[in-house]
């Protein structure tokens, strides 16, 4: 079976690097799967969860913010933080979406509603992401 | 002549100075070695948005606000410096040489702002008088990006929307354990992007505006990422450096004191003798 090189790099260091046949990430645009041999592409990503297909095994991992580049032997996502699931702290992203809910819910002036927005969806989908439910 | 007492105290206070520099030496020693694997691990995702950026930014003729210069009615200084001193020369060189350049470009303080990572640098432009417009102090010793987060996403936010029109960065770059380089670079407008690598012509899904709208933040906020790093890699080599030499200066201070503590003492043993040989050459 074709594989092909999955490198998932943060500020932080690698997350990921590992060989496998199918990814399948949430761009700007929706889903999208990269099979081997896909054309060069660059596409922003969304926050959302990357299954990476292996033989008889999918990994998922949570990622958020960044970007998705596929060269004809290797695709790489850029992101401004990524986990995989197994290294996912379930406490702290149920922690953090308990505080962005609370924020959401004060309807106080001074809360930046937009980014509570997005560090409950964060939460969200690292909670999705650890329970496997994508 | 201080007494033998006196010598004796300042020889074992002298000890006590240098067993905590030496103490605070090893102690950046390590967290050097820190700091330089986590400057190492950002290396491959800098590169990676760099390659792509550039090969963007070659391939098509799109222009982003964020990478056309425009007049500059003001000018941000971004100024990495340390939390707290014991560093040696890492903040005052670093000081200095913002302080020179604004002197020779500005005339006003009304014509730049002051955007500071660290407490030194804040509390020397606050006493100068100038305009802080952020400031992120108290980062850990091995920052992560979530750490400097909010000061580069406000560097960048106010590029944008016009509040400056342009972004200098100061720091430390880390050459060697020895040696620390004060370095300039302009972050906004992203006018000089080379690649790395070799370029590949992508397709652009949605389009190559939509992806530079959302990857050029991104890239600047990691080169000023990359400077935290650099700059804290060269704080704890800065600080390094300076206790070892406060723990020589300590340890050649002791040797002195220990030659006259000895002198004192002999000079002491000398005068008992004497005492005793005239006191029985009297008696007789």
């Amino acid at each position: 079976m074709k594989t092909i090189t999955v490198n998932i790099v943060t500020p932080d260091g690698p997350v990921y690097d590992s060989e496998v046949s199918m990814v399948i990430a949430v761009t700007a645009t929706g889903e999208m799967g990269i099979l081997p041999g896909h054309i060069p592409t660059v596409a922003p990503l969304g926050i959302g969860a990357v299954r990476l297909k292996k033989e008889n095994s999918t990994e998922l991992a949570a990622v958020s913010g960044g970007f998705l580049e596929v060269r004809p032997d290797k695709v790489t996502i850029l992101a401004q933080s990524a986990e995989l699931a197994t290294d996912i702290d379930l406490s702290r992203a149920q922690e953090s979406a308990r505080r962005a809910e609370a924020m959401l819910q004060a309807n106080k002036d001074d809360v930046d509603y937009q980014r509570a927005e997005l560090a409950l969806r964060r939460a969200k989908n690292r909670i999705n992401v650890y329970e496997g439910n994508v | 002549m201080a007494s033998l007492r006196d010598i004796k105290n300042r020889i074992t206070s002298t000890k006590k100075t240098s067993q905590i520099t030496r103490a605070m030496q090893m102690v950046s020693a390590s967290k050097l070695n820190r700091a330089e694997v986590n400057a190492k691990a950002f290396v491959p995702y800098m590169d990676k948005i760099q390659d792509v950026v550039a090969s963007i930014a070659q391939g098509s003729t799109e222009t982003h606000p964020m990478m056309t210069t425009r007049p500059v009615a003001k000018t941000a200084y971004l100024v990495i410096t340390s939390d707290r001193g014991l560093v040696g020369g890492y903040n005052s060189n670093i000081l200095r040489t913002v302080m020179a350049r604004i002197r020779q470009r500005h005339t006003s303080n009304d014509e730049f702002v002051i955007l500071s990572v660290g407490r030194k640098g804040r509390d020397f432009f606050a006493k100068q008088g100038m305009t802080i417009l952020e400031s992120a102090i108290a980062l850990p010793d091995h920052p992560t990006f979530a750490d400097i987060k909010e000061i580069t996403r406000k560097a960048v936010g106010m590029f944008s929307d016009g509040t400056y029109d342009e972004v200098y960065m100061y720091y430390n770059h880390f050459v060697s354990a020895i040696q620390q380089e004060v370095t300039e670079k302009k972050v906004l407008p992203l006018t000089d992007i080379q690649a790395t690598g070799a370029t590949a012509s992508y397709e652009f899904d949605p389009s190559a505006e939509a992806i530079l709208e959302v990857l050029l933040p991104q890239y600047a906020e990691s080169l000023i990422f990359g400077a935290v790093l650099d700059g804290k890699a060269s704080e704890h080599a800065a600080s390094m450096t300076a206790m070892k030499s406060a723990t020589d200066n300590a340890s050649e201070l002791i040797d002195g004191l220990t030659l006259s503590y000895n002198r004192a003492r002999q000079a002491a043993i000398t005068q008992e003798i004497t005492e005793i040989v005239g006191g029985a050459a009297a008696l007789e």
